[in-house]
């Protein structure tokens, strides 16, 4: 396996965000990291595919969003956490109060159905363009522009129903 | 004659469409929010495991690099 120091670095450089990517489709941390982990190992293992200039980010988060199709929405079923999400988030931001509206937003982003969430996230907040995003996951540039758009619309009715006062009880069910 | 200074009429230029406002507004909070939780992670670089699988890489090469040259 040779693989020269700039892709190195330029798989460095995309782990942050494949990181967040990963935490996005699967809800948990841990999970996500070895998801990470299994796209890094993958790639390596196919690093004769990519054309070097080419978007490292985009062929690393291609390689992850197809790992995790293929094999953790199965998973994911089985082990269902949902609270690992939250408690992981606290343990790695000690310092940071946990967002309220990060809670909600989660929350609803869970009932997205999964298309939908992932061209919003990599459109919303990886910043992929849609043409990048299209890639990524394989359909066409319309495709991707529609789902973003439902997914805001979906969400946008999911969050204004629980808007505002209903935020902070639940989060008071500590101890 | 003073009243030369009110030469835009406020209302004229103001395309505001009151309509869409909460939508808006929505929009731009789930806009925000979800960048700034995406961001949360991003903000926690690259953990040490995947410095190291990537260090790894290296050592690897340098020993292959040894083998060839003696």
């Amino acid at each position: 396996m040779s693989v020269d120091d700039r892709t190195r670095d330029e798989m460095l450089a995309a782990v942050p965000s494949l990181r967040a990517f990963a935490v996005s489709l699967c809800g948990n941390v841990d999970r996500a990291d070895d998801l990470v982990q299994e796209a890094l190992m993958r790639a390596l293992a196919n690093i004769d595919s990519f054309r070097p200039g080419s978007n490292m980010s985009a062929w690393l988060f291609t390689i992850l969003r197809n790992h995790f199709r293929s094999e953790y929405r199965k998973r994911r079923r089985e082990v269902e956490d949902p609270d690992g999400w939250h408690a992981q988030t606290l343990s790695s931001q000690p310092e940071q109060q946990p967002h309220m509206e990060f809670e909600e937003l989660r929350e609803a982003l869970k009932k997205l159905p999964e298309a939908q969430r992932e061209a919003l996230i990599l459109v919303g907040a990886s910043g992929f363009s849609c043409e990048e995003a299209a890639e990524i996951c394989g359909c066409a540039v319309g495709t991707i522009k529609s789902r973003v758009s439902r997914a805001r619309r979906h969400l946008a009715s999911l969050l204004s129903i629980t808007d505002a006062s209903d935020l902070a009880p639940d989060l008071r069910q500590v101890g | 004659m003073t009243k030369q200074e009110n030469r835009k009429p406020a209302t004229a230029n103001a395309p505001v469409q009151p309509l869409a406002g909460l939508d808006r507004d929505i929009q731009l909070r789930i806009g925000d929010n979800l960048r700034a939780m995406y961001d949360d992670i991003v903000k926690q670089g690259v953990p040490d495991r995947f410095a190291n699988l990537l260090a790894q890489l290296d050592d690897r090469r340098a020993d292959e690099k040894e083998s060839d040259d003696t």
